[in-house]
């Protein structure tokens, strides 16, 4: 067996190895890593910093992959000297190695500029975990962070320092941020995005010293302008690691010089990764670099062939939010390269692509990079562009989109893995009126195969469909568009606690009666009432706390648990509904007593009169648990669902869910409080419950799903508060549960309820019990109501006629 | 020009209206974060209480049917294909943290039957 040892634990290195494995080979591999962990996605760092993925999630290979594939993991050791004669290598710990092959994929290292002060406490580089995580212990609300160096990473590690709580500004020596990525159009929106999440940005400014006593306290400028900070972190770029290929004698430009073969000058050395020169180019992106090692696999396994040829830049910016992408040339300078542009100052959109003899030469999207893949393509492909020219910047326009299906036959195959024809398809959509490609693929199986006929099946729904949605055009709405699965994401991630925040940062900053209130419940929810409340964002009902009329005033709906009443509140009721001259009193559907036609000046009067906490009945949250009779009167009943109605209804009570939510409890299979028409049923049989969800009476009927059939109250109970908290947290605003349980599937709601781990129950339950803490009946605020909350404002002074 | 004062400017909160009565006139008062803007509190569409509307930037949004109102131009903005006429507005003043609305506009007012 031949010595391969591989120096670099990285990304380029490792994944090199990875491709070596493919082929058959007689090497005994060791792996040298200065770092103490297994090989991580560096590129992944700064979503660590910014909270969004743990050290945990960016393993690529666990230690297992070392083992099983007989690899001998050497962490922590640094390679300080390579003998080429003799084939030897010499570790920090005195160690000496032989090699038959060898590989240096030692990477870069931060460049630090020789500013005097860099040696200072809390100076720092943004390169590996182990900067991450000291980063991440010094980051705290309210320091004053500083980051040096405008580029990709500097920005990434700002904003991950702000998410954290810092108070952050870039310090960029050039005038435009990513200056090698964008122009200067580009830049300045990327400013206008940084400054608006909060990042201060100073452009054009020479950092002369760091200032401090032993620990950093400021910067000084050479402009003479100084800034505080606690904290500073480096990031003016990377330097090839090349101390090893000169040590060992091999041919070094600014990298170590590879052919196309990715050898080096020595016959039994090769090199990979970032350490690399190609064709006097570096790298510093991880496509060229997984290339790079799919090349070398070859050629080190006997197998010389494959060339690298380079590589085309291409860079994308890993801020939630902050859309920016970058590929080919940025110069436009160029002879015969002219540019094309589009710009939205009040959206924050700016595209230029760059073209050459009408092929794409270099693209700079900022604000929006959803076509990165279309632009990309042409890149690579060097497509002719002459027939695209009038639309490069858009999508092609609605009336073009069904012509390549217009010509094809109906009998034509669409989907060949499953023989699915046009035709086919067609009258699916008709018969079933399918609107998305998921119900494409249950009804008829078309893509669900190799999924190469995906697009096709899109583009002939587009055509055909009537009420064609685009899934992942689903955005929330236009001044926050995101889809509500993501803008959960970045509410908990970036650590947004306001609907105003949420606008600001990632929206217009003004919002509309649409996504106010969806944002409301989102900030709300995920942060289990611990958000910071907008009263404005939310509809009136939610203002004041009672469900308006179409005359502008209001009804009021005591809480009347499990449907249960006494004489003396229907007498309150009764007298209330007198006192206020309320014009109607009515007994609703949900087994309650609603008062309408009041006032909004008068409810807190009344609510306090009433003494009877608030039904909710405005809301969209817990409006009731409506209840049979069961066990303790009904001759038929055989469990007690008055009692287990009223217990539900007391632990959901109070909190809030994406669309109204009802419940029934019934002692018996006779249904008498329908509970199988609504979000939540128990359904009592002899010795056991079945737990029912997504059932629907209103606009359509549907039987609930059967969730799961327990023996005891207490199991049912869980049952139904798991499948509560689940919905609560995965339903868009504003959908029901017989919508959500249909669009999840009943089999995957199960699943991640009452069949999931045990500690992922506990996780749910938990969860619940802090909104449940942190709510409360809302009516309580008449005792301590907002400025003006319920009131009609009287004039300070009369106006004379 | 004249003005009444109406109420001190922290009775109505950033975002929110808020309805006040002069004469048989009800006024909706709009405190739009950069400033107050007031209006007739009368949907054209069904007579909704504007000043119970949510705030996107300088509109509001009627609470019973969803029509938008610009709160600078009392123009319905939504829907767009309507014929329906706007609400009046109202000019507003601010001084010493007083709201305070133009008698003139008030007094143009064709008084509501």
């Amino acid at each position: 067996m031949k010595k391969l040892v591989v120096v670099g634990n990285g990304m380029a290195g490792v994944a090199c190895v990875e491709q070596i494995l493919k082929y058959r080979h007689d090497f005994d591999i060791t792996i040298f890593g200065d770092e103490t962990h297994v090989n991580y996605n560096r590129i992944l760092l700064s979503s660590v910093l910014a909270g969004e993925k743990s050290a945990d999630d960016i393993v690529l290979n666990d230690i297992d992959w070392y083992r099983t594939n007989g690899i001998t993991p050497r962490f922590g050791v640094r390679i300080t000297d390579v003998d080429s004669q003799q084939q030897t290598l010499t570790g920090s710990d005195g160690s000496v190695t032989s090699f038959d092959r060898l590989i240096l994929a030692t990477g870069s290292r931060a460049l630090v500029p020789p500013i005097p002060g860099v040696d200072k406490k809390n100076v720092f580089v943004f390169r590996t975990l182990d900067d991450t995580r000291e980063l991440l212990e010094r980051s705290r609300p309210g320091c004053k962070a500083v980051v040096i160096g405008g580029g990709l990473l500097g920005l990434e590690a700002a904003r991950g320092l702000q998410v954290q709580g810092c108070d952050v500004t870039v310090v960029h020596l050039a005038n435009t941020l990513m200056e090698r990525q964008l122009d200067s159009t580009g830049g300045m929106y990327l400013a206008r995005k940084m400054e608006n999440l909060g990042v201060r940005v100073l452009l054009g400014r020479q950092t002369q010293a760091l200032l401090g006593n032993g620990r950093v306290e400021g910067l000084q400028f050479v402009s003479g302008e100084s800034l505080d900070a606690d904290l500073v972190v480096i990031a003016a770029g990377i330097r090839p690691n090349v101390d090893l290929g000169r040590s060992a004698g091999l041919e070094v430009g600014r990298g170590i010089v590879v052919n196309d073969h990715m050898e080096t000058s020595h016959p039994n050395i090769f090199a990979v990764g970032e350490c690399t020169e190609h064709r006097g180019q570096l790298f510093g992106l991880v496509a060229p670099l997984l290339e790079q090692g799919k090349v070398l696999a070859a050629t080190i396994t006997g197998n010389r062939g494959p060339v690298f040829s380079g590589s085309t830049p291409a860079t994308k910016l890993k801020i939630m939010g902050v859309d920016v992408f970058s590929a080919g040339s940025t110069s436009e300078a160029e002879p015969g390269v002219e540019a094309i542009r589009y710009e939205d100052p009040s959206l924050g959109v700016y595209k230029r692509l760059l073209l050459k003899d009408n092929r794409l030469h270099g693209i700079i999207l900022v604000g929006d990079a959803s076509d990165d893949r279309r632009y990309s393509d042409w890149l690579k492909n060097s497509t002719d562009l002459a027939p695209h020219r009038r639309h490069l910047l858009f999508p092609p326009p609605a009336a073009d989109a069904g012509l390549d299906v217009a010509q094809m036959p109906d009998g034509e195959t669409v989907c060949g893995c499953l023989g699915v024809t046009k035709g086919e398809i067609i009258d699916a959509v008709h018969q079933y009126g399918i609107c998305t490609l998921g119900q494409l693929k249950d009804r008829t199986r078309a893509s669900t195969g190799c999924g190469s006929c995906t697009k096709l099946c899109g583009e002939l729904l587009k055509a055909v469909a009537p009420d064609f949605e685009d899934e992942k055009q689903k955005v929330l709405c236009q001044c926050v568009p995101f889809p509500q699965e993501k803008l959960r994401d970045i509410v908990r991630s970036q650590k947004l606690k306001s609907v105003q925040e949420v606008l600001d940062i990632y929206g217009n900053g003004r919002g509309c009666e649409v996504c106010k209130p969806a944002l409301s419940y989102i900030v709300d929810m995920v942060w289990c009432g611990d958000h910071d409340e907008d009263r404005s964002a939310r509809f009136i009902n939610d203002r004041v706390h009672a469900n308006i009329q179409k005359d502008g005033t209001f009804s009021v709906v005591p809480r009347m648990r499990g449907g249960v009443t006494t004489p003396a509140e229907l007498r309150k009721i009764a007298d209330v509904a007198d006192k206020y001259n309320v014009p109607m009193v009515k007994v609703t559907g949900s087994q309650r007593i609603d008062l309408l036609g009041v006032k909004k000046e008068d409810l807190p009067a009344i609510w306090s009169e009433l003494g009877m906490p608030s039904g909710q009945a405005y809301a969209k949250g817990v409006r009731m648990v409506k209840t049979c009779v069961g066990s303790q009167f009904c001759r038929f009943g055989t469990q007690d669902s008055i009692t287990a109605g009223v217990e539900l209804e007391t632990r959901l009570e109070n909190l809030y869910t994406p669309h109204k939510f009802k419940a029934a409890v019934v002692g018996c299979p006779r249904n008498c409080a329908e509970a199988t028409v609504k979000d939540v049923g128990l359904v009592g049989q002899d010795g056991s419950w079945q737990v029912v969800v997504g059932g629907a009476a209103g606009k359509g009927v549907r039987k609930a799903d059967l969730l799961v059939t327990v023996e005891t109250t207490e199991l049912a109970l869980e049952a139904a508060e798991l499948f509560f908290q689940y919905y609560r947290e995965n339903a868009n605003y504003l959908e029901r549960t017989y919508d959500f349980v249909e669009r999840t599937g009943i089999e995957k709601v199960r699943r991640d309820t009452v069949y999931a781990l045990p500690d992922v129950k506990q996780a749910l339950l938990s969860r619940l019990r802090k909104s449940k803490d942190k709510s409360y009946d809302a009516w309580l605020e008449r005792l301590a109501p907002r400025p003006t909350q319920f009131v009609e404002i009287k004039p300070m002074e009369a106006m004379t006629v | 020009m004249s003005w009444i004062r109406i109420a001190p400017t922290v009775d109505i909160p950033v975002r929110e209206g808020r309805s006040v009565r002069i004469g048989t006139e009800s006024v909706a008062i709009f405190n739009t974060g950069n400033g107050f803007l007031a209006l007739e509190n009368r949907c054209p569409h069904g007579g909704g209480p504007l000043a119970d509307g949510i705030v996107g930037g300088s509109t509001v949004t009627c609470p019973l049917h969803n029509w938008r109102i610009c709160l600078k131009s009392g123009q319905v903005e939504r829907p767009c294909e309507t014929e329906s006429p706007g609400v009046r507005t109202f000019r507003t003043r601010v001084e010493d943290g007083i709201v305070m609305l133009s008698t003139d506009d008030l007094r143009a007012a064709p008084q509501a039957a």
